[in-house]
């Protein structure tokens, strides 16, 4: 299981491209956390998530 | 009216800040990535509570549909707010030390200009900016913090505006929901909330102080 915001997901295995396929996250405002690191975007296609990971997805709204 | 001098600018300080606070806050740089309604208010705390250097970056100028947020001045529309806010900036706090630069942040000269900060606010408009800013700050200058924003729009419960530390090096603050592009947009009091948690998070960190 990895969990994603706080919620254990059945997505072991899965590359960090094909989850966020299946979200609806705008992929131009989002940061994502893996075990504390932030990952590259350049780098979610070769990043198998692993049993236990703990990801949290950042999506950005626009005002400052 | 003649400026206090520099010492007594100092003394000042540190009689309110204790000398180790103080110390801590005039030796760092931050840096403030837009110099909107979050970047100008953000500026104006760090100026007040005497850190050392400010570099500032924005390639806008001034407008007239800045002003019921941004702290610019009505003498001020058309004025690069590079230029405005080191003024304003100098009028509060003489001796404080500004590095300005009057362009756009990107991911081919954002290492450049963030070199010599300790701490990087985000305080940019647009989603993918902070999206991006964020990206390059925290895999590419890993020894920098990151004070990042998301979530300021309208004129929603200001109690929903929260600082959250999401790694070792990155905090965000907002209420993460609220987009410029719903509602009423941008509301000077709930924006200077948004920037008052970002400058505050700039001080903690300095201080070592940021057990929940």
């Amino acid at each position: 299981m990895v969990k994603v915001n706080g919620t254990e997901l059945d997505i072991a295995g899965k590359t960090l491209t094909e989850y966020l396929a299946t979200t609806n996250y705008d992929m131009k405002r989002i940061a994502v956390e893996r075990n504390g690191d932030i990952v590259p975007k350049a780098q979610y296609g070769e990043t198998v998530l692993q049993d236990g990971d703990s990801l949290e997805v950042v999506s950005f709204v626009g005002g400052g | 009216m003649v400026l206090p001098t520099k010492d007594e600018w100092i003394k000042a300080l540190t009689e309110r800040h204790g000398k180790e606070l103080q110390q801590a806050f005039s030796s760092a740089t931050v840096a403030i990535c837009g110099l909107g309604g979050l970047g100008s208010n953000i500026a104006i705390a760090l100026t007040r509570a005497g850190i050392g250097k400010l570099i500032l970056i924005d390639f806008d100028r001034v407008d007239i549909t800045n002003l019921h947020r941004q702290q610019y001045k009505a003498e001020q529309i058309g004025m690069y707010k590079t230029v405005a806010l080191a003024k304003n900036l100098k009028e509060i706090a003489p001796y404080i030390s500004l590095e300005i630069h009057t362009e756009r942040i990107t991911e081919d000269n954002a290492l450049t200009l963030l070199q010599d900060a300790d701490i990087i606010c985000e305080a940019f408009d647009d989603a993918e900016c902070k999206a991006m800013l964020t990206e390059i700050v925290l895999t590419e200058m890993r020894d920098k913090y990151l004070v990042a924003a998301s979530g300021l729009a309208g004129l929603y419960d200001a109690n929903r505006i929260k600082t959250r530390k999401v790694t070792s090096k990155f905090y965000l603050c907002g209420d993460e929901k609220s987009d410029v592009a719903d509602g009423i947009g941008l509301v000077s009091s709930r924006v200077m909330i948004c920037a008052a948690h970002q400058a505050h998070t700039v001080l903690r960190i300095l201080a070592n102080n940021f057990e929940e």
